[in-house]
C-alpha cells in the first residue's frame, strides 16, 4: 500500500483506466479502493456486485434508467455559453448546467440509477446519508418515484445550515435522521447509516451518495454520473466546435467530477478538481483531502484521507457542507497519482466571491461546492488567456441561501452598473 | 507455545473449569485515562482474555456506548503508541492474554511491522479488526503471523456456511461469533435461534468460539455458555465503568458467583 507509483505504473494504470478496466477484480484503481466493511456486510456488498453485474449494463435496466433521465430528470442537461463571464477572464467559458437537472444538483443521477436498482434487487427500504441535502433530496424523490421508503441520514450541523434541503426530503415522504454523534457531518453520516445497513443488511438498501465507500459504489456512482462528460463532449462538439482545452470541477467524494472527468480522461485536455481549502491549510481548517491529505482507510476505501499521525480522521472546515468530508473517492487518488488530473484548493472567501460573480455576470445562483470550481477556472484563465474553458456546474444555490445570508452580497444591483 | 495460542487456551481453561470464558471489553483509557493500567487489572483479575479497544473516530460498526468512550479517550489524548507505552510499564503485572481491537486506520497509520513487535513485547496476543473482511486482510495477516499473533475472525449470523468455513479455519485465538446482525449495545436481548447459530459456528471451528454484542447479565453468559466455549462483554461493562461502579464485581456476577 502506497501512494507513490512509479513513472511506469502510473503510466500502466492511467491506460486502464481509459480502457475502462478499473476497478479491477479487487475493487482496485491500483493501490486504492478496495472493501473494508464489517463482516455483517460483506454478504450485502456481495449481493450488491452481483446485482450490478447482473443489471446495470442490460437493455433492460439501460432503457428504464435513460428514459428517467429523459422524461423525469430532464437530461441532457443544457450546456451554457458564458458570455460576460468569458470577456471578464479573457477565455470562452462554458458550464455544463447539472444545476438544471430535476432536485438542482447532478446528484439525481445517481439516486434515480440506485433506486431502480435497489427495487430490482428486491429491497424493502433505502437509507441515504447527506452532506448538504441535495443527494438526501435526489434520493426521497428517487424513492418516491419507484415506490420505496426511505429514510435520510444527516448531521446536525448539516440540518441547521441546510434547513431548506431538509424540509424538502420530508415533503417528498423521507424520514430525516438528525445525526449527533461524531463531526455531526457528513462523516458522521455515512457512519450512521452503515450502522442501520449492518441492523437490516438484507432488507435495506443502501443509496450512497458519492463515488466513495467500499467497492462497488465507487464503480456504481461514476458509472451513473459518467452521462455527465459524455453529454458534455457531444455539446462542446456541437455547440463549440471542440473539446475544452481545460475542464473544471469541485471534488468532495468526487461524484459529479468523477462524472464529468471520466468520459474525458483520453481526451488532450487539462483536468483540474477543485477541493474546499475552507479558511487556511492547518489540519482541520479545509477539506482538501488530495492537496494535503495522506493514504488510509476512511468507510471502506483505501485513499486519501484527512487524518494526524495516529490515523485518527480529521474533523474538516468548509462553508460549503457538499465539500465538507475528509476523504475522497478512491478513483480520484488514482487520478492524482497517475497525474491525469491535478487537484487543487479554493478558499472560502474565494468561493462566495466567485458565487458572486456568477449571479452578477449569468444570472446563475450557483451552489458553494459549486463555486470552488469557478474559483480555480478563473486564476486558469488567467494563466492560459483566450483558453476554451468547461466548468461543471454541479448544483444550483437555493439551498444555501441560509449561509449566503449571513454574507451580504457585496456586489451592487444591475440597475446601478 | 506461539502467544495466540495463549488466548484458545485460556478459554479452555475455563471450560476444563466447568464454565464458559469470560472476555470483558474496555476501551483503554476510558473512563479516565489516568487509570487506565488500573482499570486493565481490574477485569483481568477477573477475565480469562481482556479485549483492549483502540479508540478510532469512525467506529462504524459500534453502538452508542462504545461510540461516546471512544471519542471520550480520543479527547483525552489516547493512542496506540500511548496504550503500548503503558502496556510496556505494567506488563509484568498482568498475565491475562490481552487481545485487541481496533479499526483498520489506526493499525495501517502504525505500520503493521512495529505493531506486531510492540503487541509481541507487551502481552498482546490477537487483534480484532472489525472493518477488516478476510479478503483485504492478507498484508496484516502476516506481518501478525511473522510474531506469532492472531488476527480474530468474525463470524455473523448472515455469514453464508462456505464463508464461515473459511473464516474459521483463518482464525487463530478465537472465533468471535457476532450474536446479532447489528451493532455493539443493542438492547434487545439475545435471539432466539441463537442456540442454532452458535452450534452452527462451534461445529466448523476448531477454535473456541466465543460470543460476543447484546450480552449483559449472568443469564446472557450461561445460554452462550450452553453453546459457545466464551462470551464477550463489551458495552455492557462499559457502562459499569462510565458509572463508576465495581468492574470486577460486575463480572464475577456474570459468572454466576
Amino acid at each position: 500500500m502506497t501512494s507513490l507509483l512509479s513513472p511506469a505504473e502510473a503510466d500502466r494504470l492511467l491506460k486502464a483506466a481509459i480502457a475502462g478496466e478499473l476497478p479491477d477484480d479487487r475493487g482496485r484503481f491500483g493501490p486504492f479502493g478496495g472493501r473494508y466493511v464489517p463482516e455483517t456486510l460483506v454478504p450485502a456488498f456481495e449481493r450488491l456486485e452481483e446485482g450490478i453485474r447482473e443489471h446495470l449494463h442490460t437493455d433492460e435496466f439501460q432503457s428504464e434508467f435513460v428514459n428517467e433521465l429523459k422524461t423525469w430528470v430532464g437530461r441532457p442537461t443544457a450546456l451554457t455559453f458564458a458570455p460576460r463571464l468569458s470577456e471578464r477572464w479573457g477565455a470562452e467559458v462554458w458550464l455544463k448546467r447539472e444545476d438544471l437537472a430535476h432536485t438542482g444538483a447532478h446528484k439525481i443521477n445517481n439516486a434515480i440509477g440506485q433506486a431502480i436498482l435497489a427495487k430490482k434487487l428486491g429491497a424493502k427500504r433505502v437509507i441515504a446519508e447527506t452532506g448538504a441535502g441535495q443527494h438526501g433530496v435526489a434520493s426521497a424523490a428517487a424513492c418516491a418515484r419507484v415506490g420505496l421508503p426511505c429514510t435520510v441520514y444527516m448531521g446536525a450541523v448539516d440540518i441547521e445550515r441546510q434547513a431548506p434541503n431538509v424540509d424538502r426530503m420530508r415533503r417528498l415522504g423521507a424520514a430525516v435522521v438528525a445525526v449527533e454523534s461524531g463531526d455531526k457531518t457528513l462523516r458522521a453520516a455515512i457512519d450512521e447509516a452503515l450502522r442501520e445497513w449492518v441492523s437490516d443488511p438484507s432488507g435495506i438498501y443502501y443509496l450512497l451518495g458519492s463515488a466513495v465507500g467500499a467497492h462497488p459504489y465507487p464503480y456504481l456512482v461514476r458509472e451513473l454520473h459518467s452521462c455527465i462528460g459524455r453529454e458534455s463532449r457531444e455539446q462542446m462538439m456541437a455547440q463549440a466546435g471542440g473539446l475544452p482545452d481545460a475542464v473544471f470541477a469541485c471534488v468532495g467524494g468526487g461524484s459529479n467530477a468523477i462524472g464529468l472527468f471520466y468520459p474525458m480522461l483520453a481526451d488532450d485536455c487539462e483536468i483540474i478538481g477543485v477541493e474546499a481549502g475552507g479558511t487556511g491549510k492547518g489540519l482541520g481548517q479545509n477539506a482538501a483531502t488530495l492537496a494535503t491529505g495522506t493514504p488510509g482507510v476512511l468507510q471502506g476505501a483505501y485513499t486519501m484521507i484527512l487524518q494526524n499521525s495516529d490515523g485518527q480522521v480529521q474533523e474538516t472546515h468548509s462553508i460549503s457542507a457538499g465539500l465538507d468530508y475528509s476523504g475522497v473517492g478512491p478513483e480520484h487518488a488514482m487520478l492524482q497519482a497517475t497525474g491525469r488530473v491535478r487537484y487543487v484548493s479554493a478558499g472560502d472567501e474565494a468561493a462566495l466571491e466567485a458565487l458572486e460573480e456568477l449571479c452578477e455576470l449569468e444570472g446563475i445562483l450557483t451552489a458553494l461546492e459549486t463555486s470552488h470550481a469557478f474559483v480555480a477556472a478563473r486564476a486558469w484563465a488567467k494563466e492560459n488567456p483566450g483558453k476554451r474553458i468547461l466548468i461543471g456546474n454541479s448544483g444550483r444555490g437555493d439551498k444555501d441561501m441560509p449561509t449566503l445570508t449571513k454574507y451580504p452580497a457585496k456586489v451592487r444591483t444591475h440597475a446601478s452598473t | 507455545m506461539q502467544a495466540h495460542e495463549r488466548v484458545s487456551e485460556a478459554v479452555r481453561t475455563a471450560n476444563d473449569e466447568g464454565r464458559a470464558g469470560l472476555v470483558p471489553f474496555i476501551t483503554a483509557g476510558y473512563p479516565d485515562a489516568k487509570k487506565f493500567i488500573e482499570t486493565l487489572k481490574e477485569v483481568a483479575s477477573v477475565g480469562d482474555v481482556v479485549e483492549l479497544g483502540i479508540p478510532f473516530s469512525d467506529p462504524m460498526a459500534d453502538g452508542m456506548t462504545i461510540q461516546r468512550s471512544s471519542f471520550e479517550a480520543l479527547k483525552q489524548g489516547v493512542s496506540l503508541a500511548w496504550i503500548f507505552d503503558r502496556l510496556d510499564e505494567a506488563k509484568s503485572d498482568i498475565d491475562t492474554p490481552l487481545v485487541m481491537m481496533s479499526y483498520l486506520n489506526p493499525l495501517l497509520a502504525f505500520g503493521y511491522d512495529e505493531l506486531a513487535e510492540r503487541a509481541l513485547a507487551t502481552g498482546v496476543c490477537a487483534f480484532i479488526v472489525p472493518d477488516l473482511p478476510f479478503e483485504e486482510s492478507e498484508e496484516i495477516r502476516k506481518a501478525l503471523e511473522a510474531k506469532g499473533l492472531g488476527l480474530i475472525q468474525l463470524v455473523t449470523p448472515a455469514t453464508p456456511p462456505e464463508r464461515l468455513k473459511k473464516l474459521c479455519d483463518a482464525s487463530r485465538g478465537f472465533v468471535y461469533a457476532v450474536t446479532i446482525t447489528g451493532i455493539t449495545g443493542g438492547d434487545k436481548g439475545l435471539p432466539d435461534d441463537l442456540a442454532d447459530y452458535l452450534d452452527s459456528v462451534s461445529e466448523v471451528s476448531e477454535l473456541p468460539v466465543c460470543a460476543g454484542f447484546g450480552i449483559r447479565a449472568a443469564s446472557d453468559v450461561a445460554a452462550v455458555g450452553e453453546h459457545a466455549a466464551g462470551a464477550i462483554v463489551g458495552s455492557a461493562l462499559v457502562e459499569v465503568l462510565e458509572r463508576g461502579e465495581d468492574a470486577a464485581g460486575y463480572l464475577k456476577s456474570l459468572q454466576g458467583s
